[in-house]
């Protein structure tokens, strides 16, 4: 895996320099009275340089913060067995209600529908959100929207996690926040329409498949396969990279070979035969093979694939932080975490949870031992040092500046 | 004092209704007319710097998209005129009792979620789904045959989901024609055709325009279809929209494209309403 143990450079920056802020930006622009109108109507951003970094952040957050009784908890869908035994078992522990609402789908559009609350110190009703490593998660930490976790009230995270986690580039340390799931995006294909043992990135480029590829319309999982295929790692690369990448992706799809840039669809295109190669995220191939009866195949290419991470953080406004960073923490008990994983089916950051699940399996029968032994033996949820060294992360953007161009370069591909 | 209550009375009457215009039209339409023109980050917030820019980037970058969702929404307006005039004319004239059943059946599926409606029709037709399937297993179409992701699919969609909104005003129109008039054009020798091409025909024009007026705005502006039915080559300018509001957070690209569409929309409406000898083209859409 690229991670490295530089700390992310947006984040020093954070720490050292100040932002312009909006206020100044007026005072600089001289903005002419006709404007003062159109001026007030605005996005107003945080525009501060962020203090929740500095060495006593922590303490300044969790200063007479006490347990309420009650936690919101805002997750994805899918991402917990519809009857939450984990959350009774929490509930019957310490005797928190948790409030669980699906109501993440997409990290743009809820970035952008809790930024004014958060923007004006408000409360957005969640106490503990599920975030991805994404663009955005970058904007929640630069905007100071994310409260420091005080680490002293994480036991179990301290002595399940799986050591990488602590050096993740988007928050070495795990300053704001900790892994819930990690997934693997890698190619997937129907190996009786493909007729062939799928193994390289080049494949995604073979004419033989064209007009049945699929890949994804999220740009950075796009411009992530790009990057790969031509030599270069997500991790480290730049505009120019970015171009190169963007121009053998512009190839892909002049040759007619992509059949169309997905959202979650992609499953079931890939079921129909829409598609017969496609980008892929590991859970939802193993899943779909669980409970369709597919024989869906997934590979990490030889040329890697990347790894992402949803992350439990807690917002700066939250109501209950105390009884949020403790179910946090209930979630790296190894029994929970065990019980969790074998519903969902994502990379679990706990690794103690593969011998849990196994004596889980051991002591089962019928379908569900053979279930449960299926995801402790997968190398999709326990992945292997080996799998782990051909991972990479994604792109990383030091500037609003870099993201804008990022998205002005890959945009225009799956949008044309 | 009695002078001043009926000076003010017809001001306080209408106050409400300014307000509401004011609350939900003019703030609104503002907000999005500022951050057209402003420049920034969603991190660092944006700021008005009348940018202007803003349009023509938004212009030079999806000008394809923007042109494509207009000859859609072309297409699918003439399409709907010629499919639906029938539909109307048959249910005005020969629908007897039963009229308000056949447009009840009209409208029925409009009572199931668009969104949903619309994936429907990709699990119908999908490549091997219950349409294509058959017709491939009999040889009748080749292997690679597909309907999902072409301009076509889309189109279809756009048809689909908008056929009411030119059958209704049609036969509103038709209905209202008096039976007479149409006897009195045969009594005068007039052709069935005729009668038809000059009695029926122009009594019907101002529900085709408002047909016309309620499909082409929106079926122009539409991304649920594209999104659903298309494929990265039937992009259309909503789903450009939505992209850069809901995904990128470019407020200012998004508000730039959205006045841009607007506009080109408006100037095509009243360009249509002029060409058709209409001076007035909200009066006529009501009639």
């Amino acid at each position: 895996m690229s991670r490295t143990d530089v700390p992310d450079p947006a984040l020093l920056r954070g720490m050292t320099s100040r932002r312009l802020g909006r206020r100044d930006a007026l005072r600089l622009g001289g903005v002419p009275a006709v404007g003062a109108f159109l001026a007030a109507c605005g996005v107003e951003g945080k525009g501060t340089p962020q203090a929740s970094v500095a060495p006593d952040a922590v303490e300044k957050f969790w200063a007479g913060r006490t347990r309420t009784g009650k936690v919101d908890f805002a997750n994805w869908p899918l991402y917990m067995d519809p009857k939450k035994p984990e959350l009774t078992r929490f509930t019957e522990r310490t005797g928190i209600q948790v409030n669980y609402q699906e109501v993440i789908q997409e990290m743009g559009p809820w970035f952008a529908k809790v930024q004014p609350q958060l923007s004006a110190g408000r409360s957005i009703g969640v106490d503990l959100m599920v975030i991805t490593n994404s663009v955005q998660f970058g904007q929640f930490r630069d905007a100071g929207f994310l409260a420091p976790l005080d680490h002293a009230k994480l036991p179990h995270y301290a002595a399940n996690a799986a050591e990488s986690y602590a050096r993740e580039a988007f928050d070495p340390g795990n300053v704001f926040s900790v892994p819930w799931a990690s997934g693997i995006t890698g190619i997937a294909y129907d190996a009786t329409r493909v007729g062939r043992e799928i193994t390289s990135l080049s494949d995604l480029w073979d004419p033989r498949f064209k007009g049945k590829v699929g890949m994804f319309a999220d740009i950075q999982e796009l411009a992530n396969f790009g990057l790969l295929a031509v030599g270069l790692k997500p991790g480290d690369s730049g505009e120019q990279q970015w171009r190169r990448a963007a121009a053998k992706l512009k190839q892909q799809k002049d040759a007619g070979l992509v059949r169309n840039y997905y959202d979650q669809s992609y499953v079931d295109a890939l079921g129909k035969g829409e598609i017969w190669i496609t980008q892929a995220w590991s859970g939802d191939i193993f899943q779909k093979n669980l409970s369709d009866g597919t024989d869906l195949k997934f590979v990490i290419p030889a040329e890697g694939g990347t790894i992402w991470t949803d992350n439990m953080t807690i917002p700066v406004t939250a109501a209950n932080p105390v009884d949020a960073i403790m179910l946090m923490d209930f979630f790296y008990e190894v029994g929970t975490a065990a019980s969790l994983a074998g519903y969902i089916n994502y990379v679990c950051p706990v690794p103690a949870a593969q011998e849990q699940i196994r004596k889980d399996a051991a002591a089962a029968t019928g379908p569900d031992r053979e279930a449960l032994t299926r995801v402790a033996d997968s190398p999709l949820v326990f992945p292997g040092e080996a799998d782990y060294a051909r991972l990479h992360y994604y792109v990383d953007f030091d500037t609003a500046e870099e993201q804008r161009a990022f998205q002005n370069i890959f945009q225009p591909i799956t949008l044309s | 004092m009695n002078r001043v209550r009926r000076t003010l009375a017809p001001y306080l009457l209408v106050l409400p209704g300014w307000l509401w215009l004011l609350l939900f039209f003019v703030v609104p339409m503002a907000t999005m007319f500022s951050l057209s023109l402003q420049q920034g980050d969603i991190v660092n917030g944006y700021r008005f710097t009348g940018h202007w820019q803003n349009y023509l980037d938004a212009v030079a970058d999806y000008r394809t998209q923007l042109l494509r969702s207009l000859v859609y929404g072309l297409v699918t307006t003439v399409a709907l005129v010629v499919l639906s005039f029938p539909v109307a004319y048959w249910i005005a004239f020969y629908g007897g009792r039963r009229k308000p059943t056949y447009l009840f059946l009209i409208l029925l599926p409009f009572f199931v979620s668009f969104v949903l409606r619309t994936i429907s029709w990709r699990q119908i037709l999908t490549d091997d789904g219950m349409l294509l399937h058959p017709l491939k297993q009999a040889g009748l179409l080749p292997d690679g045959f597909h309907v999902l992701g072409t301009s076509y699919a889309v189109i279809f969609g756009l048809i689909y989901n908008f056929l009411p909104f030119m059958v209704l005003p049609i036969y509103v129109a038709l209905e209202r024609i008096d039976p007479r008039v149409v006897e009195a054009a045969r009594d005068l020798y007039a052709t069935p055709l005729t009668a038809f091409r000059k009695v029926v025909l122009p009594l019907a024009l101002p529900g085709v325009f408002a047909g016309v007026l309620m499909t082409f705005v929106p079926a122009s502006s539409d991304y649920v279809n594209s999104s659903v039915l298309g494929s990265a080559s039937t992009t259309m300018i909503g789903q450009v929209i939505q992209v850069q509001a809901l995904s990128n957070s470019n407020y200012p690209m998004a508000s730039a494209l959205s006045f841009t569409l607007m506009a080109v929309l408006l100037s095509g409406v009243f360009g249509y309403a002029r060409m058709l000898g209409t001076q007035d083209v909200m009066k006529v859409a009501a009639r």
